[in-house]
């Protein structure tokens, strides 16, 4: 379902028109390749004479690594080339250097799974046996996995000696990073309050769960050049951080993405291709790599955990007097900055006088966390919107309304500094309060939640080149690597501006040496970035083509206007000429000045931010603690709709994501620090069965910095499920729930214990 | 003059301060401006920032203009995903 837009709403790049292609719904252009098996993924490659690659992993959670003797693994027969730390470059920035070691630990082993020797031979088989035969003498330390037991002063210290910025006195060296936000006297704010509730939270690191595993092909020619082929979020990421571990220049290395299956976050770094690099320049041959399933737990970046306290003051009418978040994330072993993401978004929903968020990123022996869909976000807004569903209870008040009270607007400071342009959050509340599903009548043992969310969305660097074919029709190159659907938007908006039909444009995502630069497909970014990048590529061709047609009529071109995808003279005083379409012109371009085609590069700011609202009803088991899902409804301020379906996925993927983590899905470690459900059968992924239809309801509040009003989507919709379907829990099972995941085992002992 | 609006825990750099004032006409003067009044900060921005303007997020633009009444916010480098 899409609302309409708003009217009244105008920026620097927005102005309102009808829209002939983009809002319709035409049959996805990678549909048939992905249902056939044509479409290639990360592991589908091969090359002649290709060698097998497999890791060895450490089974410590924290270790110094004391010697590596790879000589057994050389000596066998099909090894090819085994590679270590000791094979790679020494990085000037701390961040690339953090993720080298990563890739291959040095000196020391920080978490299960940990990389420590990888071995290229004729076979997986062959590989794997020789993976037996390296020898790694560890002294194994102590290790810590929490969070909290991470700050104290007793915990074990992973980075000895490395002094992490802006620290202050009193945290301990696993404290890489801190935070501050906020305005106002919260003290006074409190002081106003007529009742104010305290909580402390818990969520577990959960995986992106993307159904592809990472994989790899590299090859490294004698003459240094080199290419990779690669399942990821960010081909120019992979280039620049593969050349840069072994020490080429990023011309000399050729980076080409798969179709991907699934990335949410978790693929916008390197894990595989800077070794299966090294491998090929060792051995000389084409390299394979391809994770498991327990490869992709144990060593490839889940989302943080995270240990929260808020409390909240509020009148008894409903008016939030001032708000305060302490937020301790762990992810992993390396430094982050999902906690500061968690403290920018807590409050952001709310427009409050007195607001502070304080956040701190805590090194843990666990893998290196990735981003996953508005990292830092859902734990920390979850944390908030419980703790404000409670105050709503407590008073017995609506609370969509007293959401609607307290909503952030334009002209509201929000929480993290800025102050809010347009922005649809109270448009989705309104949404949401007179939806259906909100009035609908509860069985027994049924609770509803109800949470609103927020996301930044970011844009970026990105380059976008189109080519006007002679036969009139559009070849589009996009550099993002298609997560969610940009192929089908890139086309539509192309066609749109350029006044053609969708099925006469093709947009293919190209390699590194196809087009300039463009960030990583992350952010919520490549709609909102790549179509600005499009839709100007497409008015610099169309200047073309009326430059073309003035040339034809004699005419000045700027005399000219483009018009339903046709030259037209621009009045009368132009002359009187037929209008000359896209086919025309395109069919005599050898004539008139030879190919036609246009480019943008651009570093695009503007993205707007984006909220939501999520509508659920569950049920609670009271004999099993199971709960059920009965009813969802997402909405969403999404600007506009490029193509629905792909914006409703999103809403629908996100929320099922959420729906995992809030009842299932958890990272869960023994006491020797080792993941102990490393496959998703002990990790369990809300599958098709296990849920209703999620409706979803989009709103188009137009975002001012896009052409169109396009916002990014991708990534609110994972924000306010925990906190949705924590709190309709919480409603059905009659006890506040603190800790995710809820489940079975959770919410019976806190049932039994409100008792 | 500008005024600038900082993250809560820069104050460290700052001498206590969460506002402060630069002479800048862009974002690029503007950091060049706050590094040197306060060279605490020069790591931070070397490190990466984003600059809010009018409520407006931009990274890495150091010719986006700067009105002497625009709201500015420095605030850390973001990612998502």
């Amino acid at each position: 379902m899409v609302t309409e837009y708003k009217e009244g709403a105008a920026g620097t790049e927005y102005s309102k028109r009808d829209f002939k292609v983009v809002g319709t719904r035409p049959p996805r252009p990678d549909g048939v390749d992905k249902v056939t098996g044509r479409a290639l993924f990360g592991a589908d490659l091969t090359a002649p004479g290709m060698l097998h690659a497999t890791i060895l992993r450490s089974p410590h959670a924290h270790a110094r690594i004391v010697s590596i003797d790879i000589s057994g693994a050389l000596a066998l027969d099909g090894v090819k080339a085994v590679v270590t730390s000791n094979d790679f470059v020494k990085q000037g920035s701390s961040g690339n250097q953090d993720t080298l070691d990563n890739c291959m630990a040095r000196g020391k082993v920080f978490y299960d799974g940990h990389a420590v020797a990888a071995v290229a031979a004729v076979s997986v088989k062959v590989a794997n046996e020789a993976l037996k035969l390296i020898k790694v003498e560890y002294e194994v330390l102590p290790h810590v996995t929490d969070v909290d037991a991470g700050m104290l002063d007793s915990a074990p210290v992973l980075h000895e000696g490395r002094k992490f910025r802006n620290i202050p006195e009193g945290n301990n060296a696993n404290v890489s990073g801190y935070w501050e936000f906020g305005h106002g006297d919260t003290d006074a704010g409190f002081a106003k309050a007529d009742i104010i509730v305290e909580r402390s939270f818990k969520t577990a690191a959960t995986h992106q769960g993307y159904i592809e595993p990472h994989a790899t092909l590299a090859t490294m020619g004698p003459d240094g050049r080199g290419e990779i082929w690669a399942c990821t979020q960010g081909h120019y990421m992979v280039r620049d951080m593969a050349a840069a571990f072994v020490g080429m220049d990023t011309s000399q290395l050729r980076v080409t993405p798969s179709e991907i299956g699934g990335g949410f976050g978790g693929k916008t770094t390197v894990y595989l291709e800077p070794v299966a690099l090294a491998l090929a320049k060792k051995s000389g041959r084409p390299v394979k790599m391809v994770m498991t399933r327990e490869e992709v737990f144990r060593a490839s970046g889940p989302t943080t955990s995270s240990s929260t306290d808020v409390k909240i003051g509020m009148t008894k009418d409903g008016r939030i007097t001032a708000g305060q978040a302490k937020l301790r994330y762990q992810g992993g072993a390396y430094p982050n900055i999902t906690a500061m993401l968690g403290a920018m978004t807590a409050f952001a929903a709310y427009d409050l006088d007195a607001v502070q968020t304080l956040a701190w990123n805590v090194l843990t022996n666990r893998p290196k966390q990735a981003a996953y869909r508005a990292p830092g976000a859902p734990m920390a807004i979850y944390a908030v919107e419980s703790v404000v569903d409670e105050l709503c209870q407590k008073l017995d008040l609506d609370p969509i309304d007293v959401r609607l009270m307290n909503a952030a607007k334009k002209g509201t400071l929000s929480s993290y500094g800025p102050t809010f342009d347009e922005i649809g959050l109270v448009a989705t509340l309104e949404a949401a309060k007179a939806h259906p599903h909100y009035a609908a009548p509860l069985g027994p043992n049924q609770g509803r939640g109800v949470s609103c969310g927020f996301w930044f969305n970011f844009a970026g660097n990105t380059s976008v080149s189109m080519g006007i074919n002679e036969d009139g029709t559009v070849s589009v190159i996009e550099g993002n690597p298609d997560i969610g659907g940009s192929r089908a938007s890139i086309s539509m908006m192309a066609a749109e501006e350029l006044g053609i039909p969708f099925d006469k444009v093709r947009t293919i995502v190209g390699d590194t040496n196809s087009i300039g630069f463009n960030d990583v497909t992350d952010g919520s970014r490549v709609t909102f970035s790549v179509g600005l990048a499009t839709i100007k590529a497409a008015r610099a061709a169309i200047k073309n083509m009326c430059g073309r047609a003035a040339q034809v009529w004699g005419i000045d071109a700027d005399a000219v206007d483009w018009v339903d995808g046709a030259a037209v003279p621009m009045g009368h005083n132009a002359g009187e000429f037929p209008p000359m379409t896209l086919a025309e012109i395109a069919k005599d371009s050898a004539k008139t000045g030879g190919p036609i085609a246009g480019h943008h590069e651009v570093n695009a700011d503007g993205a707007g931010v984006s909220f939501g609202v999520h509508l659920v009803d569950v049920e609670v088991d009271p004999e099993t603690g199971f709960t059920e899902i009965k009813r969802y409804t997402v909405f969403q301020d999404a600007g506009k709709a490029i193509h629905p379906d792909y914006v409703e996925g999103q809403m629908q993927g996100g929320a099922v994501q959420g729906i995992g983590w809030a009842l299932n899905e958890e990272y869960i470690y023994g006491e020797d620090g080792k993941l102990q459900n490393a496959g998703f059968l002990d990790y369990r992924i809300p599958v098709a069965s296990d849920l209703p239809m999620i409706d979803a309801v989009i709103l188009e509040i137009p975002n001012p910095g896009h052409p169109y009003g396009v916002r990014g989507v991708g990534e609110t919709g994972i924000v306010p499920p925990l906190a949705a379907v924590a709190n309709g829990v919480s409603h059905a099972a009659g006890v506040r729930m603190t800790e995710l995941p809820m489940s079975p085992p959770r919410i019976l002992a806190a049932i039994d214990g409100a008792k | 003059m500008v005024k600038v609006n900082l993250w809560g825990s820069l104050r460290s750099a700052t001498g206590g301060l969460t506002e402060v004032e630069v002479d800048a006409k862009n974002t690029g003067e503007m950091l060049k401006a706050l590094a040197e009044k306060y060279p605490a900060l020069d790591e931070i921005i070397e490190g990466g920032v984003s600059v809010a303007i009018d409520g407006l997020i931009y990274k890495e633009a150091w010719f986006t203009p700067i009105r002497p009444d625009s709201e500015v916010v420095l605030m850390p480098y973001m990612k998502g995903g």
